[in-house]
């Protein structure tokens, strides 16, 4: 009997220590990939990566000024385009909805979440760059808004549905009407959690690269025009880093950082946004 | 005078005729924008099918079966890219699954809970990674790696079977395999650990209360019981594999061929759309990407389904709450 | 933290209401092959010509000609000369402009081998074909004496997409290996027996400088920019010749004519110092663009392409065009309407 359970324990031991290895190897996963864009990224940072312009193929110098303010330019356009959709869509089906059809919606936007990225941007050439005719920061924002909708649609929905009953009922028994009951306390009751969903999808579009190989192309120049192919900060980074020149790899691994940074940044502040204000009053 | 509530619904409560009319407008305006949701889904999926159309119309269901890839004669067949798809999500989670499980058990059970969320935080940061920079790091560590190294060990020890032959590039089925476990890790971790977490702990203090040892309790009544949640982890997982271009496409070596070799290269319907899309002259050849385009879709949609529904299926069962 | 977001939301709203500044923009797509030349002209020519800004991403030879087709850009670049059936497609009619003459070179990655390689057409082929698959095989070594090859395989790399280099490739191929023109034939896009692809010159130029064994082609410029080794070929009159400025003009000039159209191939001209895989690139220009302050852009690109342009050709490992070409051209240039 004792060797069995000192069997039993030690196959305890192993195993959950195990477990143990599982966890600190995926974990640490991040840690590495931060690392190691740290390393070799860091090296090659300094003022005129951020404001030169890229040079001719092959040459060495130059930076991604361009790809920096494109990718702001064409995420900004997908916020403008998708919050204010996202954010009605969520009010509307957190306080409006019925049961089929509040089902219906939720399906599709879950639906449309769940489409592969590069499909979107075969989409979006279809209906915004063929009729245009020309490559654009409007089709790769159009693209990246579709990605921002759903989630932020369905993220709306689910902290506006967390506002307490007494809040709701409170408000209506002050005599308000029902959109002002929304709009002056539940949404603003929900804005941390509305808020964080935002970022967080915000960050996730940033660092898409399928949904605008084919629609915004790509640009070595500066645009600001919304009907002209723009740089992007993850379109540069796919470019370069499959290219056989070192001066390209070095700014590859830059770029990375860059992008790494940003979007890591915005994902630990709005965990600590919510986690801040996560309790309301019950 | 009959005042017509119906037209909102049953939630609302209107206190006098004017403020319903504001109500009405918000309602109005909000179902608006959510019709929009679904406008905008239904379009995307009719113009996947339309524009596929002309290669639907050739091939039939032949594409799905058929090998040939042939921009010159204008032939066309997905299952090059269905069999890479498939494989390289299959090996991905083959590697992710023991170790996200794995760590989730250990995050759930064992961890003190303040580890438990700092390792768990940094699990969940990974899913924010883009694509392309985890393409980025495979470029230059994963594929040297593989090629001087993972390749050449695995083909030396396991050589006579058909799955290590051929030569080693370093890109191919097996390095995609990789780099899409870990862009699985946070979906597997993240959601099989909410699973365990909510078994009820009266099932754990039933079998260590009989004697079982801690991995015993784990292994043979809570992981059991959060199985449903794990598998639906699983499928996240898996869906998300399934759609992962950027990083597939730097990895997988680029070649419409199906060989058994985990060391050969291969490709993805996403690689091979992202690839070749803009270059595909001719009615056909872009119809056949479009169309591989809605295959993938149907695929991801299915998976993804799946995984919401045992998600459902297990927050209602363990939550147990009033 | 929400003024910030609306201040900055309101200056990128009103960046991009900007309308595109007054420099003229001009937007191409094509080969990655005079990828190095061109974006080095369109860099020059912006400083010489007011700004003008000639946005060029190189995507492959076939994506040029497939946007050009739809319309999205409003020039393509190409190292294969659009068939009847591609010219056929598009709505309005596009002109072939030659604009420099390159080689195309085997690129290799062999373990210990310092010498220069020498190989020849069949040898090429049969590598390619997947018959020849180590280094020390006796084909390669047979025009090797003194170079000790190691029995390393061969790791064959090509183009992963539709590409005028490949075309290039092929074609030469299939002048030179009856196998190879029966099996596969010349194209742009062709049924690899194997290797694998990577995108772009780029692409195959980076994969056989990390990887042992490997083998490829690309254009001359990539080779020698990246310092990877390239082989030797034996040419048409039975010669090893290196890819040069020289070899590849040698080419030209004893290759017959283009057509009236400035198509054609110039792979495995005849002449003691020819090198085999030589190509004239083109850029596709329609015969009607109805912006008139694009046109006038584009009219002055080429003007100054045929001009001044042509001497950065030889410090990029390019070769200029020949005189004759030249003159034909600017004819040409009148029927950009």
């Amino acid at each position: 009997m004792k060797s069995l359970n000192r069997r039993r324990n030690a196959i305890n031991n192993v195993m959950l220590t195990l477990t143990g290895v599982c966890a600190v190897v995926t974990s640490s996963t991040l840690i590495l990939v931060l690392g190691y864009l740290l390393y070799n990224g860091g090296k090659s940072l300094n003022l005129s990566f951020f404001t030169n312009l890229p040079v001719g193929q092959g040459e060495t110098g130059g930076g991604i000024a361009n790809a920096i303010v494109g990718s702001a330019e064409m995420v900004g356009l997908a916020a403008l385009i998708g919050i204010p959709i996202g954010l009605m869509a969520g009010v509307y089906l957190s306080e409006f909805s019925g049961k089929t059809f509040g089902f219906l919606i939720r399906y599709t936007a879950d639906l449309l979440n769940g489409v592969p990225s590069i499909v979107i941007g075969l989409f979006a050439w279809t209906v915004v760059v063929v009729p245009m005719k020309t490559f654009s920061a409007l089709a790769g924002g159009i693209a990246l808004s579709l990605m921002l909708i759903p989630i932020t649609a369905r993220n709306t929905e689910q902290f506006l549905q967390e506002v307490p009953r007494t809040m709701r009922e409170g408000a209506l028994a002050l005599g308000a009407s029902r959109w002002r009951a929304i709009a002056t306390v539940i949404i603003p009751a929900a804005r941390k959690g509305i808020m964080t969903g935002i970022i967080l999808g915000v960050a996730r579009i940033s660092g898409e690269t399928a949904p605008l190989l084919f629609t915004a192309l790509g640009n070595q120049f500066w645009n600001t025009g919304l009907n002209q192919p723009t740089a992007s900060l993850p379109v540069v980074i796919y470019t370069y880093a499959t290219a056989p020149y070192e001066s390209w790899h070095q700014q590859a691994w830059a770029a990375g950082l860059v992008l790494l940074g940003l979007v890591l940044v915005a994902n630990i502040s709005a965990r600590l946004i919510v986690s801040r204000g996560a309790s309301l009053p019950k | 005078m009959a005042t017509p509530t119906a037209v909102i619904g049953a939630k609302s409560k209107p206190v006098s005729g004017r403020l319903r009319g504001a109500d009405e407008v918000a309602w109005a305006v909000t179902f608006l924008f959510a019709l929009l949701i679904l406008a905008v889904t239904i379009w995307l999926v009719y113009e996947l099918w339309s524009a596929s159309s002309p290669s639907r119309e050739k091939f039939g269901f032949g594409f799905l079966t058929s090998r040939l890839w042939n921009p010159v004669t204008d032939e066309f067949g997905a299952l090059p890219y269905i069999y890479g798809t498939v494989l390289t999500s299959f090996l991905a989670l083959l590697i992710s699954v023991p170790l996200g499980v794995g760590a989730a058990v250990y995050l759930s059970e064992l961890a003190p809970p303040k580890l438990s969320n700092a390792l768990t935080f940094l699990v969940e940061l990974l899913a924010a990674v883009p694509s392309v920079i985890f393409g980025l790091i495979a470029i230059f560590t994963l594929i040297p790696l593989m090629r001087t190294v993972i390749g050449p060990a695995l083909k030396s020890a396991l050589g006579w079977t058909p799955f290590f032959t051929g030569p080693v590039f370093g890109v191919g089925y097996l390095t995609a395999g990789i780099i899409l476990a870990i862009m699985t890790f946070p979906f597997i971790i993240s959601v099989s650990r909410e699973a365990l977490m909510s078994v009820p702990r009266e099932q754990r203090e039933a079998a260590l209360a009989l004697g079982a040892t801690k991995w015993e309790s784990t292994y043979q009544i809570v992981v059991p019981f959060a199985r449903l949640g794990i598998f639906g982890s699983i499928f996240l997982g898996l869906a998300r594999a399934l759609g992962e271009t950027m990083a597939v496409t730097m990895v997988i070596g680029n070649s419409p061929t199906i060989k058994a070799s985990l060391l050969a290269s291969g490709h993805t319907i996403a690689a091979v759309i992202a690839s070749e899309f803009t270059e595909a002259t001719g009615k056909i050849y872009t119809a056949a990407l479009v169309e591989l385009g809605l295959v993938l879709f149907v695929l991801t949609m299915t998976i993804n389904g799946l995984a919401q529904l045992l998600i459902l299926i297990t927050t209602k069962k363990g939550s147990g709450k009033a | 933290m929400r003024k910030l977001f609306a201040v900055s939301l309101a200056g990128t709203v009103a960046a991009m209401l900007i309308p595109a500044a007054s420099a003229q923009k001009i937007n191409g797509a094509g080969a990655t092959f005079p990828a190095p030349i061109y974006s080095k002209w369109f860099g020059e020519f912006k400083a010489a010509h007011g700004g003008t800004e000639i946005n060029y991403q190189a995507l492959g030879s076939g994506a040029g000609i497939k946007q050009l087709t739809e319309g999205t850009v409003d020039f393509g670049a190409s190292d294969v000369p659009m068939t009847d059936a591609q010219m056929a497609l598009m709505k309005v009619k596009a002109l072939h402009f030659p604009t420099v003459l390159g080689g195309i070179v085997l690129i290799y990655n062999v373990p210990g081998v310092t010498a220069k390689l020498k190989l020849t057409g069949e040898t090429v082929a049969g590598i390619y074909l997947g018959e020849i698959a180590k280094w020390n095989d006796a084909k390669i070594a047979a025009d090797n004496a003194g170079v000790k090859l190691p029995s390393t395989d061969i790791l064959v790399v090509r183009r992963s997409e539709s590409s005028g280099t490949t075309f290039v490739f092929t074609d030469y191929l299939a002048k030179v290996s009856p196998a190879w023109k029966s099996k596969i034939g010349a194209s742009a896009s062709v049924t690899w027996p194997a290797g694998i692809g990577q995108a772009k010159n780029d692409g195959v130029a980076g994969m056989v400088k990390q990887t042992p064994g490997a083998i490829g082609y690309v254009e001359l410029g990539y080779a020698v920019e990246n310092k990877i080794p390239y082989a030797d070929l034996k040419n048409a009159a039975g010669k090893f010749v290196t890819a040069s400025f020289d070899s590849v003009t040698a080419a030209a000039a004893n290759s017959k004519d283009l057509a009236p159209d400035f198509r054609g191939s110039i792979t495995n001209a005849p002449g003691a110092g020819t090198y085999p895989i030589s190509t004239y690139t083109w850029l596709l220009i329609p015969t009607r663009i109805p912006d008139a302050a694009k046109k006038k852009a584009l009219v002055d690109f080429l003007d100054w392409m045929l001009g001044p342009g042509q001497k950065d050709a030889q410090p990029l490992y390019y070769a200029p065009l020949p005189k004759k070409i030249v003159d034909l051209e600017k004819k040409q240039i009148g029927e950009v309407k």
